[in-house]
C-alpha cells in the first residue's frame, strides 16, 4: 500500500514525472525550482534515465525537442526569466505538434525580477508565450497532492493532444511542503507512428518541421491545430467549485491565491455574505462555462491574482461583463492575505446593498 | 555497367541550391557515407536554420529541423533518447558559429556521441549574403558593404580551432570541396566522424569550405579559386583533434 510522504511541491513534481514514465529531464539551475533538477539528478541515474544540466535555458528546451521528436516522454523546469528563454523552443514545439511537459515555478518579474512566489506569467502562458498561433495546456496546482497529479495528467495530456503542457505553479507550491500520495498509473499508451525512430529501410522517413512556405498549407495546419484545440477546449476543461451553491460574490482564484481566498471566503460566510469560489484548474482552457453560468445567480465577481491583473481579462470575457468584475491582488512576489481578500468581499457586498437577511 | 549513380540515401526532390553552390557536393558526400555504412535505416538527421533548412526533404533517413543554432542541443536530446541510432546534424556558419555557438561548444565539450557536418561558406546565403561570423576580414557582404572591418566587426571565427582548445571532442578536422582532391578527402573524413559515432567515440566535427558564388558574386569558376586563394589560407585544413585512438574514461 502506497503511503503518504512528506515532500516540497517541486520534488513531487519530479518524482510524479518519474511514476508518468519521463526518463529524459533536461534543466538549469533558476530559484524556484532548482530541486526539481536536483531531484532528477540523484533519482535519474539509478532508473536508467537522463539527467542533463544544460547549457542554457534554451538548449535544454531544444533538448526536449529532441527526445520528444525521438517519440519519448520528457521535460524540463524552470521559472519566469528561463521561461522566457524557452519560449522559442516552446513555438517550435507546438509548431512541430510535439509534446512535452514545461514547468514553470512562476517568480515576480519583469526582467529578473525576485525569487518570491507570483502569478505574472499567466499571459505568457495562456497566450502561447512565443511567436505564432498556438496554445499550451495549462495546469496551475494548489497543492503539493496537485503537483503530482496533474504532472502525471500533464504527460498523458500532452501525448494525446500532440501538445506541449505546461504546469504553472507558483514558488509557494515550489517550496512548500505537504503529505502527498505517489502512486505509479498505467501509463496512457500512445502510439506515435510519427516519431523519428529510424526507418529501418522498412518506411518512408518521417520528418519533424515547423517549416511551411506555401501559405495555403500553413493556413491549413493552423486551422487543423485549432481543431485540435477545439477538442481540448470540449474534454479537458477543468476547475473546482467552492460554496458556490447559494453564492453571490464569486471569487475566481488559482494556486496558492485559492488557498488564501478559501480563508476568507470562510469568514465572509461567518458574517453572513454568501459568498464562494470558482478555482480554475485548468486556465486554459479556461473554464468560460462555469463562470458564464454562474452570472445566472452571482451579482459580482473578485478576481484575486498575485500580478497586476491578468486573469481577470479571462473573467471579464468569460462573463460577457454583465457582473462587474474587480482585482483584488498583490505583485512582485508579495501574497495577498486573508484580511485584504475579506475586505474586498465585503466591500463588494456593501456595493450590493450589503448583506441580505 | 553502372560506374556513377545517385546515392539511394538521397530522394528524388531536386535540390534548391544555386548554381555552383557546393551544398550539393556536400550533401552527396553524407548521403554516400550513409550508404556505404549501411546506417540509413538506423540515421537520424537535424536540419539547420540556413540554407540547409531543407536538407530534411534530401535524405532518406527521419530527419527532424531544428531552430536557428539548436541544432546540437536537438541532436542530444535524440542521441540520449535513441543511443543506438546514428545522429548527426547539418549545420551552416551563422547557424553553428554564431547563432549557435552555445550549444556547438557544449555539446562539443560533453564529447556528445553524434556527427555534426559544418558547412562554412563566409556568408549568411539564405537571407541573401550578410556578413557571416566567418566572413574574412574585408569581405564585401550585404551588411559589411565596405569590406569586414575587424575594428569594429571583430575577426572571423576559426571553429576547428576553437573547439580543439577544449579536453574533450573526439575528432575534429576542417576540409574543403573545391577540388577533386579536396572532395575526395572530404568523404574520408565525413565517413570518418560517422564511423566514430558508431564505435561511441564521441563528438566529431568536420568542418567543410564550402562556395557560395550566388552571395560572394561570383562565377562558380571564381568562387572555387577564391576558396584556395582565399579561405584556405585563413582557415587551413587539417586534422585539429583525433583522440579517437585514445582510450577515454
Amino acid at each position: 500500500m502506497a503511503e503518504k510522504v512528506l515532500m516540497k511541491g517541486n520534488e513531487a513534481i519530479a518524482e510524479a514525472a518519474i511514476l508518468a514514465g519521463c526518463r529524459h529531464y533536461f534543466g538549469y539551475p533558476i530559484t524556484p525550482q532548482t530541486e526539481v533538477a536536483a531531484y532528477m539528478a540523484k533519482r535519474m541515474p539509478k532508473i536508467g534515465g537522463v539527467f542533463l544540466q544544460a547549457e542554457s535555458e534554451i538548449a535544454a528546451i531544444n533538448m526536449v525537442y529532441g527526445v520528444s521528436s525521438a517519440g519519448l516522454r520528457c521535460m524540463t523546469s524552470s521559472s519566469s526569466p528561463g521561461i522566457s528563454l524557452k519560449s522559442e523552443g516552446i513555438s517550435y514545439l507546438a509548431g512541430c505538434d510535439l509534446p512535452a511537459l514545461i514547468v514553470n515555478v512562476q517568480r515576480g518579474g519583469p526582467g529578473l525580477g525576485g525569487i518570491q512566489p507570483s502569478q505574472a506569467d499567466y499571459f505568457q502562458a495562456t497566450r502561447g508565450g512565443g511567436h505564432g498561433d498556438y496554445h499550451l495546456i495549462v495546469l496551475a496546482p494548489s497543492s503539493v497532492q496537485e503537483m503530482a497529479d496533474l504532472t502525471m495528467d500533464g504527460f498523458d495530456l500532452a501525448d494525446t493532444y500532440r501538445m506541449p503542457t505546461m504546469i504553472l505553479a507558483d514558488g509557494t507550491m515550489g517550496q512548500m511542503m505537504e503529505p502527498v500520495l505517489l502512486t505509479e498509473r498505467t501509463k496512457k499508451e500512445i502510439e506515435k507512428p510519427w516519431a523519428l525512430t529510424g526507418t529501418g529501410k522498412k518506411r518512408k522517413h518521417n520528418i519533424v518541421t515547423s517549416l511551411s512556405l506555401v501559405p495555403e498549407e500553413l493556413e491549413k495546419q493552423n486551422f487543423a491545430r485549432y481543431e485540435r484545440y477545439r477538442l481540448v477546449e470540449e474534454n479537458e476543461t477543468r476547475y473546482e467549485e467552492f460554496m458556490m451553491e447559494d453564492a453571490e460574490i464569486c471569487v475566481v482564484a488559482f494556486g496558492v491565491a485559492s488557498r488564501v481566498s478559501r480563508n476568507a471566503i470562510i469568514a465572509a460566510r461567518e458574517m453572513g455574505i454568501k459568498a464562494g469560489m470558482i478555482r480554475p484548474i485548468t486556465l486554459w482552457p479556461f473554464p468560460k462555462k462555469a463562470l458564464r453560468q454562474a452570472t445566472e445567480k452571482v451579482r459580482a465577481f473578485i478576481s484575486v491574482e498575485l500580478s497586476m491583473g491578468q486573469m481577470i481579462e479571462d473573467v471579464q470575457l468569460a462573463t460577457q461583463c454583465r457582473r462587474p468584475v474587480t482585482l483584488c491582488n498583490r505583485a512582485g512576489g508579495m501574497i495577498p492575505d486573508p484580511e485584504q481578500i475579506l475586505a474586498a468581499i465585503e466591500n463588494t457586498s456593501e456595493k450590493m446593498g450589503g448583506v441580505l437577511v | 555497367m553502372i560506374v556513377f549513380q545517385k546515392p539511394k540515401t538521397l530522394t528524388d526532390a531536386p535540390f534548391h541550391y544555386c548554381p555552383g553552390c557546393t551544398h550539393g557536393i556536400i550533401h552527396r558526400l553524407v548521403a554516400e557515407a550513409l550508404e556505404e555504412l549501411d546506417i540509413e535505416g538506423e540515421a537520424i538527421g537535424v536540419a539547420p536554420v540556413g540554407c540547409a533548412v531543407f536538407a530534411y526533404n534530401y535524405f532518406t533517413c527521419d530527419m527532424v529541423e531544428a531552430a536557428h543554432g539548436r541544432a546540437p542541443a536537438v541532436a542530444t536530446g535524440i542521441k540520449r533518447a535513441r543511443p543506438d541510432k546514428v545522429v548527426f546534424t547539418y549545420q551552416g556558419d551563422g547557424d553553428l558559429a554564431s547563432i549557435g555557438m552555445a550549444e556547438t561548444v557544449h555539446a562539443a565539450t560533453r564529447n556528445e556521441n553524434i556527427s555534426v557536418i559544418f558547412v562554412n561558406n563566409a556568408i549568411y546565403g539564405m537571407t541573401g549574403g550578410q556578413m557571416a561570423p566567418t566572413s574574412l576580414p574585408g569581405q564585401v557582404t550585404q551588411t559589411s558593404p565596405y569590406g569586414r572591418d575587424v575594428k569594429t566587426a571583430g575577426y572571423p571565427i576559426k571553429v576547428c580551432e576553437m573547439l580543439s582548445a577544449l579536453d574533450a571532442p573526439a575528432y575534429i578536422e576542417r576540409v574543403a570541396v573545391n577540388s577533386v582532391k579536396n572532395v575526395k578527402n572530404a568523404k574520408r573524413a565525413i565517413l570518418k566522424a560517422f564511423e566514430n559515432q558508431m564505435q561511441n567515440k564521441g563528438f566529431s566535427l568536420i568542418e567543410v569550405i564550402s562556395a557560395c558564388p550566388t552571395n560572394w558574386g561570383m562565377t562558380p569558376g571564381e568562387a572555387l579559386n577564391w576558396i584556395e586563394e582565399k579561405m584556405i589560407p585563413y582557415y587551413p585544413l587539417g586534422v585539429y583533434k583525433d583522440q579517437t585512438k585514445e582510450e577515454k574514461p
